[in-house]
């Protein structure tokens, strides 16, 4: 992927990002923020037999937190619990400079070159490790 | 002006963040540097030349703090870690023992985190009351809105000198006038106002002051508390050990030093004192007047080159001091300061410490500069530059 249309993608789920609203009934909320920034959202997943039926955040945050966790919870939407958990695994490794799987991330990988900026790891780390809380008792309370 | 003192502006930065930190001179760092290669002993215990020499100079600094801000005597000034420290001595010391369920505490919403915390943390301990004094236009404090949330429950009124968000001046003169003449006790921030503007603790009728060395040229580490000897002898230690106490013995019996010793127990940060007075005298010399000129001097000019540009939105152009708390139109304010990295200028982003402001203000976060002595118009120039050109801000931090 190209750094332009990387750029484009960022910007796009920033300024139009999906999903932007939180819903909380029926929902698990959990708040994502950086204890190094100002970044402060929340996410609210819906899960229903071991599936992400749906997916909503709200706050306010910098372009690379809120786009993506626009882009995350996109594709988590329709996911089994493994099946997200293993994305969220991948998007990590990306961001951590760990070996991963290209194929699967798609979108996401509008954030490989951010391992150039070590100061804005924690900014795409943030969507992953909330979903990663939410999903820690398998979409249990 | 005396940029040549400032060894990191070598490197070519722009340095816009005061508020957090200043930048030190050599001078300080020179002094650090001689007490550890030429006399870095211990103080008030060794019988010979290095500590007599190190205790001298670290007391010296005592009174050289007492003229700085005015007090009677140097016995008032006690030394501490950091404002956080003297501001949590002063709270839990003092005002803990002094304040009474149901008393009320005048406070205001854009206060530090290290002013507010301890009190949130009293008025759950003790079941005192925070009262927030009602901010005016551009989030000032008047003297009209700390007149009217008087009460007869009324004891404290503890507010910033200058607030480190919007940076008002407090009208710090006449609300101390009014505390003494009502028997309620006076605790300022000094964090934002000492580095910046002149101190009078007797003028302005100020019962406690807490403020920090590293954010006027000093080190970081090293902060001063200043308390009115009579309420400063009240303050029990929140810390026991060496050079506090006068004697013990295994049946309990202690008996501590007189203040300020008594507050100050263990091996203080001798270096950093002598750092604090060399950044004391270094400050002494160019003037607090002139000081507090030239920051109203660079506000006014980025104000005026700003003042067309659409894009940015300043919160507080009318408020005295070297404070501009902004946004760039549409863009977050962390972004906004990753984008102004790129010109290797310094700003910051966020709350800046006094989350409560956030229910006042209509944004929650905002980029901030804040000036000092050495900054100049030619490094505003470069910001005013980079701020024009902001519409490329994505191409550059994406």
């Amino acid at each position: 992927m190209d750094k332009e249309l990387k750029r484009e993608i960022i910007l796009e789920n920033y300024q139009h990002p999906f999903h932007k609203g939180l819903k909380k009934e029926g929902y698990l909320v959990e708040n994502a923020n950086n204890e190094s920034c100002i970044d402060n959202l929340d996410i609210s997943l819906k899960i229903e037999k071991g599936k992400i039926i749906d997916a909503t955040f709200d706050g306010e945050a910098c372009a690379i937190s809120t786009s993506a966790t626009s882009i995350l919870l996109k594709k988590l939407i329709g996911k089994t619990l493994e099946d997200a958990k293993e994305l969220i695994e991948n998007y990590e490794h990306m961001i951590n400079e760990e070996p991963y799987d290209e194929a699967a991330l798609e979108e996401l990988l509008a954030y490989q070159d951010i391992y150039l900026q070590p100061n804005r790891k924690t900014c795409a780390l943030l969507p992953s490790k909330a979903v990663k809380n939410l999903l820690k008792n398998d979409g249990e309370e | 002006m005396n940029r040549e003192d400032f060894p990191l502006l070598k490197t070519g930065i722009i340095y816009f963040d005061n508020g957090a930190t200043s930048l030190k001179p050599k001078a300080v760092l020179n002094s650090m540097n001689d007490y550890y290669e030429n006399y870095g002993a211990n103080i008030h215990r060794g019988d010979y030349d290095a500590s007599y020499k190190a205790s001298e100079i670290y007391e010296q600094t005592r009174e050289i703090c007492r003229d700085f801000i005015g007090a009677a005597s140097k016995d008032e000034i006690v030394f501490t870690s950091g404002t956080t420290d003297s501001l949590n001595k002063i709270i839990f010391g003092f005002f803990k023992q002094y304040l009474k369920k149901g008393d009320e505490v005048l406070i205001t919403k854009a206060e530090h985190a290290s002013l507010l915390l301890p009190f949130m943390m009293l008025e759950k301990e003790i079941g005192i009351h925070l009262v927030y004094m009602p901010l005016s236009e551009e989030y000032r404090l008047t003297f009209e809105s700390f007149k009217n949330s008087v009460t007869q429950k009324t004891k404290v009124v503890a507010i910033a000198g200058v607030s480190n968000v919007v940076g008002d001046h407090r009208p710090l003169k006449e609300i101390g006038a009014y505390c003494r003449e009502n028997q309620i006790l006076f605790l300022v921030d000094g964090a934002q106002s000492v580095p910046h503007q002149a101190t009078n603790v007797l003028e302005d009728h100020i019962d406690f002051l807490a403020f920090s060395a590293h954010k006027m040229l000093g080190p970081t580490g090293i902060g001063v508390l200043y308390g009115r000897k009579e309420l400063l002898k009240k303050m029990i230690p929140l810390e026991y050990g060496g050079d506090m106490n006068q004697s013990f013995t295994s049946l309990g019996e202690v008996t501590l030093k007189d203040v300020p010793l008594r507050l100050e127990a263990g091996t203080p940060p001798i270096a950093e004192v002598i750092g604090l007075r060399s950044a004391i005298l270094y400050l002494k010399e160019i003037g607090m007047e002139e000081i507090a000129k030239q920051e109203m001097y660079l506000k006014k000019y980025f104000l005026e080159q700003v003042k067309d540009l659409p894009q940015i939105e300043v919160y507080n152009a009318s408020v005295e001091g070297g404070n501009v708390i902004f946004n760039i139109q549409d863009v977050f304010s962390q972004d906004a300061a990753i984008y102004l990295n790129h010109f290797k200028i310094c700003t910051r982003a966020g709350a800046h410490c006094a989350k409560a402001l956030k229910e006042e203000l209509p944004v929650q976060n905002t980029v901030r500069l804040s000036f000092y002595f050495y900054n100049t118009k030619k490094e505003i120039d470069t910001l005013v530059a980079a701020l024009k050109k902001s519409d490329t801000l994505y191409d550059i931090i994406l």
